[in-house]
């Protein structure tokens, strides 16, 4: 599927780089977890969030995401959609809940990112 | 390591509005020096970790890069308090971080450990009273 898929399933409103919405997406993650997202995303993917401080988009920046997906409606202060633009990040906001948002794009047929797992620990 | 660019980053203590601003630099510069998406990644993500810590717990302290050809080498000191115990403050899901830390998507305990886990080698030296010293290298190849 492409991000402009994404946003259709979503109803979603694009906030940056509509240009990039015919570019492929395959993963995503939800967390509101910043730590989390750090410690166990390990691809350039969609992150699926409630929160929009500014940690959200240095977040996406250290790990090179590539789409950003505020539910609940969410949409960032001016100043935090100007560092994503800056980013070059896709950034759309749905009304839908994150677990709904997450349901639809599974259903969609985007899948979770892969998890590394530390060393010596099993699921 | 004859390095062949330096820089140090001077991070406040409880700083939230700037952290981050270190390591976004950090990333720009291996950016322009060549540095492959995977290594630069991996420094990117250990110095935002290594960052908030001294936002979120240290009383101020910087950090320092230094890129040369055969790695990159990125420390970072503090001036207290201190660690009273490392192997605790290893363990993933171990947390003493505020309520403002947390609210913003930190302290859930994965900073020291993610923090191991993207560098080739790591090192953590800590006085109680004195301060905190983290040594991480990243190899280039």
């Amino acid at each position: 599927m492409t991000f402009r898929d994404m946003a259709t399933v979503l109803h979603a409103k694009v906030l940056c780089h509509e240009e990039k919405l015919d570019n492929p997406a395959r993963t995503a993650c939800c967390s509101d977890l910043m730590s989390d997202v750090l410690a166990f995303v390990n691809e350039k993917t969609v992150l699926i969030t409630g929160l929009t401080n500014p940690h959200v988009m240095r977040t996406a920046d250290m790990l090179d995401l590539k789409c950003l997906v505020f539910a609940r409606g969410k949409i960032p202060t001016d100043d935090i959609l100007e560092t994503a633009d800056e980013q070059g990040l896709i950034v759309m906001t749905t009304k839908e809940t994150a677990f709904t948002t997450c349901g639809l794009l599974y259903e969609a047929g985007l899948r979770g990112v892969p998890i590394e797992w530390p060393e010596g620990e099993d699921a | 390591m004859s390095s062949f660019i330096h820089e140090e980053y001077p991070v406040a203590k409880g700083d939230y509005t700037r952290a981050g601003e270190a390591s976004a630099d950090i990333k720009r510069r291996l950016k322009q020096l060549g540095v492959s998406s995977n290594v630069m990644r991996k420094v990117a993500v250990a110095s935002y970790e290594v960052e908030l810590n001294l936002v979120i717990h240290s009383l101020g302290g910087k950090l320092m890069l230094d890129v040369g050809t055969d790695g990159v080498l990125l420390v970072s000191e503090d001036v207290g308090p201190g660690i009273p115990d490392i192997a605790m403050a290893m363990r993933e899901g171990y947390s003493t971080a505020s309520e403002e830390a947390r609210s913003l998507g930190f302290g859930a305990g994965m900073g020291l450990p993610n923090m191991k886990r993207n560098a080739d080698d790591f090192d953590i030296q800590s006085e109680m009273g004195k301060g905190t010293r983290i040594s991480m290298r990243f190899n280039l190849a």
